[in-house]
């Protein structure tokens, strides 16, 4: 069971409260791309194990998306943050890599 | 014109550990634009008597009040009658601006839940903490109910108000008895 904290509204609460939206942080590749772009965009996921990045969205709550990241593994999260975002913020790095110090930001995250 | 009716009809329980009841229709307008904004305050003010809350607020005067919903979003509760008129007024403030006032009294359905225990009864239904320090009266919690969304907040130390979709209003109605039944009480939170 995870716990997050919606940024929109403060509400800390648990998931069921809330809807997974799956990877964040994707570059949009529409008309004029190429196929593999397009193709990296639409099907294409990372499916760590450990440290990922993903939007939810407060689905019973008041209704807003937003970023959460944590540990797929062992289900830690790491912190919340806006979806008007397309990077990690720096104060979400620090409390990853306050808590485990091996990992390393992506590079277009 | 007909009468307004609402789901169900001023259904009541009260052989268990809350007493519950099935309020007769009340006026609420969804509010959707910038809060910040003049030509949402000062008409809600206004129709209200009460400023717009902060975050997960409601601001109550007898019978009429303001609820915080989400940062873009409001719900204005006021007499079933006189809803024509504040969305007249509402529409009027608003004029062209980016911003959005509509009638969803008739989409609603209110419970009143009145007793030592309605604390325990909403937290077995909802993943909500519950308890006074949480949840007091002034706080508005959207959330779900078992599997349907449903805001409440608790007008005084012993009644709660809880608004879900007027569609589901039997099931919730089932969820409360339920979770009133006689000998149910946990006494989680004291009492």
């Amino acid at each position: 069971m995870l716990i997050l904290t919606c940024p929109n509204c403060g509400i800390t609460a648990e998931e069921t409260e809330f809807h997974a939206g799956g990877e964040a942080h994707l570059t949009r590749f529409g008309p004029g791309a190429s196929d593999d772009d397009f193709e990296q965009y639409l099907f294409m996921r990372d499916n760590p194990k450990g440290v990922h990045f993903e939007r939810w969205r407060h689905v019973y709550g008041c209704g807003k998306w937003f970023h959460a990241a944590r540990d797929t593994m062992t289900l830690e999260i790491f912190g919340t943050y806006t979806a008007q975002t397309s990077t990690v913020p720096q104060n979400i790095i620090d409390k990853i890599t306050d808590r485990r110090p091996d990992w390393q930001p992506p590079e277009t995250a | 014109m007909s009468e307004p009716i609402s789901a169900l009809n001023g259904a009541t329980y009260t052989q268990g550990i809350a007493e519950i009841s099935a309020l007769d229709p009340i006026g609420m307008i969804s509010i959707r634009g910038d809060l910040a904004a003049g030509y949402l305050k000062k008409p809600l003010k206004k129709i209200a008597g009460v400023d717009i809350p902060a975050m997960r607020g409601i601001n109550m005067i007898g019978g009429k009040g303001i609820a915080w919903m989400s940062p873009d979003e409001l719900l204005l509760i006021c007499p079933y009658a006189d809803v024509a008129a504040n969305l007249e007024v509402l529409h009027k403030s608003i004029g062209s601006n980016h911003a959005l006032a509509v009638n969803v009294s008739d989409a609603r359905a209110v419970f009143r839940l009145k007793g030592a225990h309605i604390r325990e009864v909403l937290a077995k239904l909802a993943p909500v903490d519950t308890s006074p320090d949480a949840f007091a009266p002034g706080m508005i919690r959207r959330t779900r109910l078992a599997q349907v969304p449903a805001a409440f907040w608790m007008v005084d130390g012993d009644t709660a108000e809880l608004v879900c979709f007027r569609s589901v209003a039997q099931y919730v109605f089932d969820l409360l008895k339920t979770a009133a039944q006689p000998g149910s009480e946990v006494k989680y939170h004291s009492h």
